[in-house]
């Protein structure tokens, strides 16, 4: 079996290209207030586009307004392949 | 569930089959494979009344069974090989319908990173162009129509993610983390009533539905019984871990919005938190599960075993091709005024 790269932080986040920020393991979402921020689920993906209507978290909205989080000639990673 | 009304004379052997003692009648499982060989090779149109209820019902046995059936049946061998006459032509139909959606991706050169194979998986859930239940559900359909929706959607929903968990012990490192990391908020993270297949409960009693697995199974068409097949076959073949591996992917990165469509609707004709609660969880639980499905679990696969790549490409285009096609039966039988149900009493001659 390949060997699994180790985090050692309590928890980790996954910057989506073109998406949300994935985040995972131990930590809290709160407010500016300090609140914490309605929360169902351990792994969330946070809104980097600024377009969801559930903010802070992603509804998928970023892929109807193209958000993109790479310059274009940057996008070498596969992204490069789609149709502009 | 109870064992459904037969459809036809390849139905019609297996449910007479199951009702009876495994192993009791050997030349009755003869007849019947006799039977089933020579009907599916006529069949033309594997979305069959007949042929998607006979593999419905034996994939059930691997499920929660049907109701008097003797459990013993679920590995009859004799059973198993009925099932894989009717599987084989299915899945080769799945492949052609497939194939259309798949020859145009581009692969890239090499094998793709995981980022690559979600990339290519995104590309393939954004070129949906089929007719939309869900922008119909929120701003035409009427409180009937609703119900009729989540009787077909209730074929899945109050089972919703078992499919895709049979292959859990078929992968192996980041791609099973990542399943079991999805599975888990399916399953509700420990919740029962946070259940995904509960919270669908939820709404069909909402809306006054009974909300037993099953309970609808005779009124719903062969396209509704054979997008449940799809993922029964490819969950319950490891040789198809891949195909439901991209059924998953294409499956969350096509429902957020949906959801989000589908709970308007609702609310437009005037249903509260507890019956729209199914389509809000979904809205933001996709958008964290299409991250996770299309990089770690697809991506991961194919890292770890890249001849995979043209089966998960074949699991997420062959969801979109049956979904497109439930769609059009759908929407073409409301736009004419008509039900896209069965009739209660059917007249299977
Ligand atoms: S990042 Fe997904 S909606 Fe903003
Ligand atoms: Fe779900
Ligand atoms: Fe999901």
């Amino acid at each position: 079996m390949n060997e699994i790269p180790l985090h050692p932080a309590n928890a980790s986040l996954v910057l989506c290209p073109d998406g949300p920020i994935l985040v995972r393991g131990d930590f809290d979402v709160v407010m500016p207030s300090g609140e914490p921020a309605p929360r169902q689920r351990k792994t969330v993906a946070l809104c980097r586009c600024g377009a969801s209507a559930i903010k802070p978290y992603c509804d998928g909205t970023h892929k109807m307004i193209n958000f993109r989080t790479e310059p274009p000639d940057v996008q070498g990673r596969g992204t490069s392949e789609r149709p502009n | 569930m109870n064992i459904p009304e037969p459809r036809g004379p390849i139905s019609a052997g297996v449910c007479a089959l199951l009702t009876g003692d495994p192993g009791a009648d050997p030349s009755a499982l003869v007849a019947l494979h006799a039977r089933v060989t020579e009907r599916v090779a006529v069949v033309e149109d594997l979305i069959d009344d007949d042929v998607q209820l006979a593999l419905f019902c034996l994939y059930e046995l691997h499920y929660g069974g049907l109701a008097g059936v003797d459990d013993r049946w679920e590995w009859h061998p004799g059973l198993i090989g009925i099932r894989q006459l009717l599987e084989e032509p299915f899945e080769a139909w799945l492949r052609s319908e497939a194939g259309v959606l798949t020859d145009s991706v581009r692969r890239p050169a090499g094998t793709p990173g995981s980022d690559a194979t979600a990339a290519l998986l995104f590309e393939l859930a954004a070129r949906d162009g089929g007719p939309s239940v869900s922008r119909h559900v929120a701003k035409k359909a009427n409180a009937e129509q609703l119900s009729e929706f989540l009787i077909h959607k209730s074929l899945y929903q109050l089972k919703e993610a078992d499919p895709h968990t049979w292959a859990i012990p078929r992968l192996a490192g980041p791609a099973k983390a990542a399943l079991v990391e999805i599975q888990a908020d399916e399953y509700g993270g420990g919740r029962p009533e946070r259940m995904h297949s509960a919270m669908f409960a939820r709404t069909m009693r909402g809306l006054g539905l009974k909300d037993s697995y099953g309970g609808y199974v005779d009124v719903v068409p062969a396209i509704t019984l054979a997008s449940v097949n799809m993922m029964s076959l490819f969950g319950l073949n490891r040789r198809l871990r891949g195909a439901i591996a991209g059924h998953l992917a294409m499956y969350e990165m096509t429902s957020s919005r949906p959801n989000q469509l589908y709970g308007n609707g609702f609310r437009r004709l005037g249903f509260d938190a507890a019956v729209t609660g199914y389509f809000d969880e979904h809205v933001e639980a996709d958008a964290v599960h299409e991250q996770i499905a299309g990089r770690d679990l697809a991506g991961g696969l194919v890292e770890a075993e890249p001849d995979l790549l043209e089966d998960v490409l074949f699991g997420a285009a062959a969801a979109s091709c049956i979904d497109a096609r439930f769609a059009a039966l759908l929407l073409e039988a409301w736009e004419n005024g008509r039900s896209s149900l069965r009739p209660l009493v059917p007249a299977t001659t």
